[in-house]
């Protein structure tokens, strides 16, 4: 629970104590702002007046939640045994994950490609935008404000901490997701991987490679 | 509406501080890039933020920042870069210089 929230007055007499309120940014302690309060105080009206009840909510949650980052893994996989299908992904995200049955909505997916001379990796400085429909919820370190001030100007430092270190002639090209585009890295396909299935294939995929913060791992020798 | 701008451009990005829901952050204001891809047209974020339609719709674009150009202490490979997506309405053309800066 988030301590400093049970300090703020939310005015309307209810107390919060059996809620549990996940903080936006897990690592900023300040208070919650006017739009935390305000989201707060509708879902409690809308709980008070038996509009919505907690198991909704929940399930909601539990639904949020059970998105995951298997579907990207599926989508990398694919472009890595099908270059026409690559070409399509990297033209037209959108038009390229229909074929996996996700819909972007009105976003725009754009998939950056890792190569021999480039490494891609995301972040949203302005809040926590990230392409959900292919990767579920973004992790709580992709939310903090620690991540997000930092990637931007000391992205090899942080890439580092998350033990991934990027040769000095290799460019790293960091994409502040702000607008209307989500961003997916296409990571490269690990060496002595040849002739494996796409379902093989996807499960080197990890959500960290596809946000840019590490690499598919090699395959372990059989 | 024809396009202000084209991939391989040079643009500086507007350093004013209009108060408000804003989608280009701080850091990259009053900032000079290079066009990297147009992204298409939509609803200005702006206004929807504040519950209009957002129409006109605004043309999207990314811009490729040397980091170097952006953080003056940068320590990496002076070819890094950061992209952002920044609307048309933010950026101004800048001469390009004759020998272009290739990023």
């Amino acid at each position: 629970m988030n301590d400093e929230r049970e300090h703020h007055d939310h005015h309307h007499g209810h107390d919060h104590a059996g809620h549990a309120h996940p903080p936006l940014q897990p690592d900023d302690t300040s208070p919650p702002n006017n739009y935390e309060v305000t989201i707060l105080a509708i879902r409690d009206l809308l709980l008070d007046k038996g509009i919505l009840s907690a198991e909704q909510v929940r399930r909601g949650l539990e639904t949020l939640d059970s998105w995951e980052p298997s579907r990207g893994a599926e989508i990398v996989a694919r472009a890595w045994v099908d270059p026409a299908f690559k070409k399509r992904l990297l033209a037209d995200g959108n038009a390229a994950v229909a074929d996996f049955a996700i819909d972007m909505g009105s976003a725009k997916l754009t998939v950056v490609e890792n190569t021999e001379t480039v490494h891609n990796v995301i972040v949203c400085t302005l809040c926590s935008c990230y392409p959900r429909p292919v990767l579920g919820l973004p992790p709580d370190w992709y939310r903090s404000k620690n991540y997000r001030a930092r990637v931007v100007r000391e992205p090899r430092q942080v890439l580092r901490e998350f033990g991934t270190h990027i040769p000095d002639d290799v460019t790293v090209r960091v994409h502040d997701s702000l607008a209307d585009l989500r961003y997916l890295v296409l990571p490269r396909r690990s060496a002595g991987t040849e002739g494996w299935s796409e379902e093989r294939l996807a499960a080197l995929v990890t959500r960290d490679c596809m946000v840019g913060v590490a690499n598919p791992e090699k395959p372990r020798a059989a | 509406m024809s396009e202000a701008f084209a991939p391989g451009d040079t643009v500086r990005v507007s350093a004013v501080n209009p108060p408000g829901h804003r989608r280009t952050p701080f850091y990259i204001r009053g900032k000079q890039g290079v066009i990297e891809r147009v992204c298409g047209e939509f609803a200005n974020p702006e206004e929807l933020g504040y519950g209009f339609d957002g129409l006109p719709k605004k043309r999207l674009y990314r811009v490729r920042f040397r980091q170097k150009d952006v953080w003056p202490d940068y320590k990496g490979d002076p070819n890094d870069t950061v992209d952002v997506d920044i609307y048309e309405h933010w950026l101004s053309p800048v001469a390009k210089p004759k020998s272009g800066r290739k990023i």
